[in-house]
């Protein structure tokens, strides 16, 4: 397949999981801000440094408000990061590689562009809020399902795979790269109800409070929830679950090629050097230092990707 | 209404009566509400075109009409026997334009047309492209005056586009509407694809010694046509590629895959040969790939349609067309060309400056229905404006009488209504055949009484049955 091909697919999944991810945490800010639990203020900036969008929202809008946070991150058609460019970006690479998808799948994706399109203009009324986010998570829904029903297991498939385990890991780690000061060991077992809080926001920010509870019971714990997002491995947004994915798609490509790439070895050491830890190895060594270099691995990786497979430089 | 096509008006002709039968039958509304249903589905399939000068983002639909045009068994055989004689004659004819220009010796056709000509590439001489096809498709553009009355109106022999409508128009018919589909014998249309990759894959270069890769090439998501470069390459299974996914490596053109170059044998471009190569042709093409037409005539790729076709289908040679189908084929021409005065020549220039807003006067390079006069409904400025361009360049200008075209019922809010149609059949061509796909693109004027079909200035399009009877 073409390189083009390949980074279009790799970038499409890509811009779909981030643009889901945008939305979720939009979900669980907002839901912070109606409880007032704690400063919303400081759970907006929160929201904003996860996307990476702290500085330039400052620049254009000063002090985080939720009106303004939820209109830079939906609708705000000047800002690359906003959930409607995402969603715009998605679909311009999908139009690209056409012919990599099943008609199905474009249609989806096209779909799914056109009803955002209409349904992101203008202010959204805050009480719209909760109605237009599950539209948008009902949506990638669709793409979604298209791609898991009607596309042929192939290498195209698995750079879908990679472009979305890869930004789906990104996105986790991020969560906890700013949220980690609440989970570090030091702060009480037991946590007061403002700490409960925000805790099951970070689980409700991957959507994972309910099988975060299935597993636990309604006991919160800090550590339990670190071990659920990094190490769990059948927790459909932990790096573990993600590294699997992502080992599992480049050794279906090293097979199909009959070729293990660069990006091949980077992988499994990445898997084995952060997911290969215990939870207490992890804490003992430092929560944060363990997440910047697991952001860093994960990012050196996509560019290895792109290098091993000819993505071109127009990715 | 129904009768229209080709017929005295008020009688159905007897393709339509099926139609005419099932139409009557419908209940009220069903197939107004289908009709708007239809913009959805073409939104949704993202069949758009960009209008050139308008914002490139702006993602246009060509207008569709439910009503079918219908074409008999007998009048298929009639259009299509002819089409395939002008077909072949073209080939021929570019074949010896290339070669040994028998046709110019013979004084059959002027060699200062050639010589002057754009669109002649002297780098083409001598050269065979692979399995002798200089055409591998062909779009003839026709137009009916009368029962029995076909005009070509034009050979588009370059890169003629349109082929996913007649496509995605029957798609969307049997979508709609598919006891139709049960009821009337319709020919099908869909196997289009897999003839074209048939008959690309028969015209592999020399230098192809396995199965035939065949790309598609686009100038890119932003070109009017992507829709339908991207649909084709997908239809066919064939690869989409742009000129900066190749580079010419050890003697062949390859496309970058994710497992490093590979050669690719066919490429179906969709884009202008001044485009292709700039160290051959326009050196300011960043579309194209550097040195492509030395692979090309080295024998390491084949490029359909061949550089240098043009030559056939350019305006100031549509005049002779009669005579280079008679020249090559020994035969009359079972089509008609539509009168037309060469405003080149002082006395037919004369003619045509003296009943100026009897007559469409186009520009002999223009395409795409721009740069033309349509004297009996242009103003008296519009048509003193062409005068003086007339006069100021004859040999860039043809003259053709407005024709008398046939109207097809459309479908709009009042109930059925007349518009002018043409029609592009599309012909596929290759060293073991000519294949035409049983149906085409029908153009529409939407708007009442006009006469222009092209899709940048108000054409719609509509299904294109032809009946197996």
């Amino acid at each position: 397949m073409l390189g083009k091909t390949a980074s279009g697919l790799f970038w499409m999944f890509r811009y779909l999981e981030r643009a889901e991810a945008t939305a979720r945490l939009l979900d669980a800010g907002f839901r912070i801000a109606l409880t007032r639990a704690g400063s919303s203020r400081s759970e907006w900036e929160s929201v904003l440094t996860t996307v990476g969008q702290l500085q330039a929202f400052r620049e254009r809008h000063g002090e985080a408000t939720s009106s303004k946070v939820i209109e830079f991150l939906l609708t705000d058609r000047d800002n690359p990061s906003s959930i409607i460019c995402m969603v715009k970006s998605a679909r311009d690479n999908a139009r690209g590689v056409r012919i990599g998808l099943t008609r199905e799948v474009w249609e989806a994706t096209n779909e799914s562009w056109m009803t955002l399109d209409k349904l992101l203009t203008g202010k959204i009324p805050e009480a719209d809020l909760p109605d237009t986010l599950t539209t948008i998570r009902q949506q990638n829904a669709l793409v979604r399902g298209a791609t898991n029903g009607t596309m042929l297991r192939n290498d195209g498939y698995n750079f879908v795979r990679l472009g979305t385990f890869i930004e789906r890991a990104d996105n986790t780690a991020r969560i906890l790269d700013v949220k980690y000061y609440l989970l570090l060991p030091s702060i009480s077992q037991v946590g007061s109800a403002l700490d409960i809080k925000q805790w099951e926001t970070i689980l409700r920010s991957v959507s994972a409070l309910r099988s975060y509870q299935w597993l636990h019971g309604a006991t919160v714990n800090p550590r339990d929830i670190a071990q659920f997002l990094i190490l769990h491995e059948q927790m459909p947004r932990s790096l573990a679950f993600c590294y699997n994915k992502i080992c599992d798609n480049l050794g279906y490509l090293a097979k199909n090629y009959d070729l293990r790439t660069e990006a091949c070895e980077m992988a499994d050491r990445i898997h084995l050097d952060y997911l290969g830890r215990s939870m207490d190895k992890i804490f003992d060594d430092g929560l944060h230092e363990y997440i910047e270099g697991f952001l860093a691995a994960n990012g050196r990786l996509a560019t290895q990707i792109s290098q091993d497979y000819s993505f071109g430089v127009t990715s | 209404m129904l009768g229209q096509d080709g017929g005295k008006s008020g009688d159905v002709r007897p393709a339509y009566q099926a139609f005419r039968k099932w139409l009557d039958s419908q209940p009220d509304m069903r197939v107004a509400r289908k009709s708007e249903q239809a913009e959805n589905f073409f939104r949704k399939i993202g069949i758009t075109f960009n209008v050139y000068g308008e914002d490139e983002a702006d993602e246009r639909l060509i207008p569709f009409d439910v009503v079918p045009r219908v074409l008999s068994g007998n009048e298929w055989r009639k259009l299509s026997k002819g089409i395939e004689q002008r077909v072949k004659a073209i080939n021929a004819f570019l074949h010896d334009i290339y070669h040994r220009q028998e046709i110019l010796r013979a004084g059959r056709v002027p060699a200062s047309l050639i010589a002057n000509n754009a669109a002649f590439l002297p780098k083409m001489m001598g050269f065979d492209p692979p399995g002798g096809i200089y055409t591998h498709i062909i779009g003839t553009d026709i137009v009916r005056t009368g029962p029995d009355e076909f005009y070509v109106l034009e050979d588009n022999a370059r890169t003629p586009s349109g082929v996913s409508y007649m496509l995605e128009n029957r798609e969307i018919m049997l979508q709609m509407f598919p006891e139709l589909f049960a009821d009337i014998p319709i020919r099908e249309v869909g196997d289009y694809p897999s003839w074209l990759r048939r008959s690309l894959s028969a015209c592999a270069p020399a230098a192809c010694l396995d199965r035939p890769t065949v790309a598609v090439l686009t100038p890119g998501v932003f070109n009017s046509a992507y829709f339908e470069h991207s649909f084709l390459a997908d239809q066919m299974g064939a690869e989409l590629i742009e000129g900066s996914d190749l580079k010419v490596v050890d003697g062949r053109i390859a496309m970058r895959t994710t497992q490093g170059y590979k050669p690719v044998d066919v490429i179906y471009r969709r884009i202008d040969d001044d485009f292709l190569d700039p160290l051959n042709f326009n050196p300011e093409s960043m579309l194209g790939v550097p040195g492509i037409f030395d692979v090309y005539r080295a024998g390491g790729v084949t490029i359909a349609n061949a550089p240098g076709t043009g030559i056939a289908d350019d305006k100031a040679l549509y005049s002779y067309m009669p005579d280079i189908v008679e020249f090559y084929t020994g035969e009359r021409p079972l089509l008609q060309n539509v009168p037309t005065w060469r405003c080149s020549e002082p006395d037919q220039l004369a003619e045509v400056l003296d009943k100026l807003d009897e007559l469409v006067v186009k520009e002999v390079h223009g395409s795409g229905g721009y740069g033309m006069l349509i004297g009996p409904t242009a103003s008296k400025a519009e048509i003193e404006e062409f005068r003086a361009k007339l006069k100021e360049n004859p040999e860039g200008y043809i003259a053709q009488p407005t024709l008398a075209l046939s109207t097809v019922p459309i479908f709009t809010e009042q109930g059925l209504a007349p518009r002018h149609v043409d029609f592009r059949p599309f012909v596929l061509m290759s060293p073991n055949s000519i294949d035409i796909v049983p149906g085409g693109l029908t153009r529409v004027a939407m708007n009442e009484g006009s006469l222009v079909v092209n899709s940048s200035q108000g054409g719609g399009t509509k299904d294109t049955w032809v009946l197996d009877d």
